[in-house]
């Protein structure tokens, strides 16, 4: 499959590092060229520097066929706008935005953004811990 | 009227002192808490302190009962969630958003968002405005207490009468061309004369017919 990652912290850099790995054309945008050093040595996809906010950054890899989109900035309004703005703009089969905020979350998916909300998942494990003492 | 705004810049600030001058209830939400600390000396209790865009910041500023709800922070993706959330969580307000890039004045249009208002888009449309409209005129001279003037217009590419000969014009009673500056060139219009674009005309016209005369170019 062919997926665009934007924000490659923690987390986009993990996961493009494993996609690529699994054998997926991967392509990274983020703003800050140091954070490409997040990734591993042989990831083999594109790395874009630019905003993700902005049309120009973006254009070149959503205008061609793309099966995903993850929108992982560490700011949930920015991720929510790309989100919403992506799905305006371009034909991208499915785009999931990391939000923080449990209830902006679940609002957003209730409006047809595909959400994931990692304090939901760590509440979740936290949870299981507590169930299993 | 209730009226909340979000973010204590410049915008939200003199808005909110505009407004309650006017006589309406509102609500200040800052993220930065130097910013409220400074300004709660003069809006008491209609300053917070939070994230508008979570839902529980909106619910204890009262966005259940407030009739508008305004973004003016100086972030668009700030600015839409605001009115998104208040638009999803609270049926009353009508939400405004200030749109700092002109680019994302559609976006918001289709994400639920009732009016957004852009600085560069009004001061371009008034601009646009000026040069149509024959706002330009420059009066040199005042004559006879003012009831008669001598004014200059630089005719831009889009004027009615560039390509137009004079003979051809109707002019307002009251007015006349008395010279046409074309470059270095000073000409003494007649019938014949063709305006073009950048030409300066120097009219001699009564204050009466001024608006009749302003709206020819």
């Amino acid at each position: 499959m062919r997926m665009m990652i934007i924000g490659c912290g923690r987390v986009g850099s993990v996961l493009a590092n494993q996609l690529d790995e699994a054998g997926h054309e991967v392509v990274v945008l983020d703003r800050n060229q140091q954070a490409f050093r997040r990734l591993s040595e042989k990831f083999s996809g594109e790395r874009i520097v630019g905003n993700g906010l902005v049309e120009e950054f973006v254009r070149p890899t959503l205008q061609e066929k793309t099966d995903l989109l993850f929108v992982i900035t560490d700011k949930d309004n920015i991720n929510l706008m790309i989100a919403q703005r992506v799905k305006q703009i371009f034909q991208v089969q499915r785009v999931v935005a990391v939000i923080h905020d449990s209830i902006l979350a679940g609002l957003y998916k209730e409006m047809g953004v595909e959400t994931v909300c990692p304090t939901d998942l760590v509440v979740k494990d936290l949870l299981q811990v507590v169930g299993e003492s | 009227m209730y009226i909340i705004i979000v973010g204590a810049g410049k915008v939200g600030y003199h808005l909110a002192r505009l407004l309650m001058a006017q006589g309406h209830e509102v609500m200040l939400i800052e993220k930065d808490r130097a910013k409220v600390d400074l300004l709660s000396i003069e809006f008491h209790d209609a300053i917070m302190e939070g994230d508008a865009s979570t839902v529980e910041v909106l619910r204890e500023a009262g966005a259940n009962r407030a009739d508008v709800v305004v973004a003016a922070t100086g972030n668009d993706e700030d600015n839409l969630v605001v009115c998104q959330v208040t638009k999803l969580m609270f049926l009353r307000p009508r939400t405004i958003a200030r749109v700092n890039n002109p680019r994302n004045e559609e976006l918001f249009a289709g994400l639920g968002v009732d009016a957004s208002v852009s600085a560069t888009k009004i001061i371009n449309a008034m601009i646009q405005e000026q040069v149509k409209a024959g706002d330009m005129m420059i009066p040199l001279l005042t004559l006879r207490e003012g009831n008669v003037e001598i004014v200059e217009v630089e005719l831009s590419r889009s004027s009615h009468i560039v390509k137009k000969k004079i003979k051809d014009l109707t002019l307002p009673p009251g007015s006349i061309f008395i010279a046409v500056i074309r470059g270095e060139e000073v000409i003494i219009p007649y019938g014949e004369t063709e305006f073009q674009p950048e030409d300066k005309v120097i009219a001699l016209v009564k204050r009466t017919s001024e608006q009749v005369l302003r709206e020819m170019f």
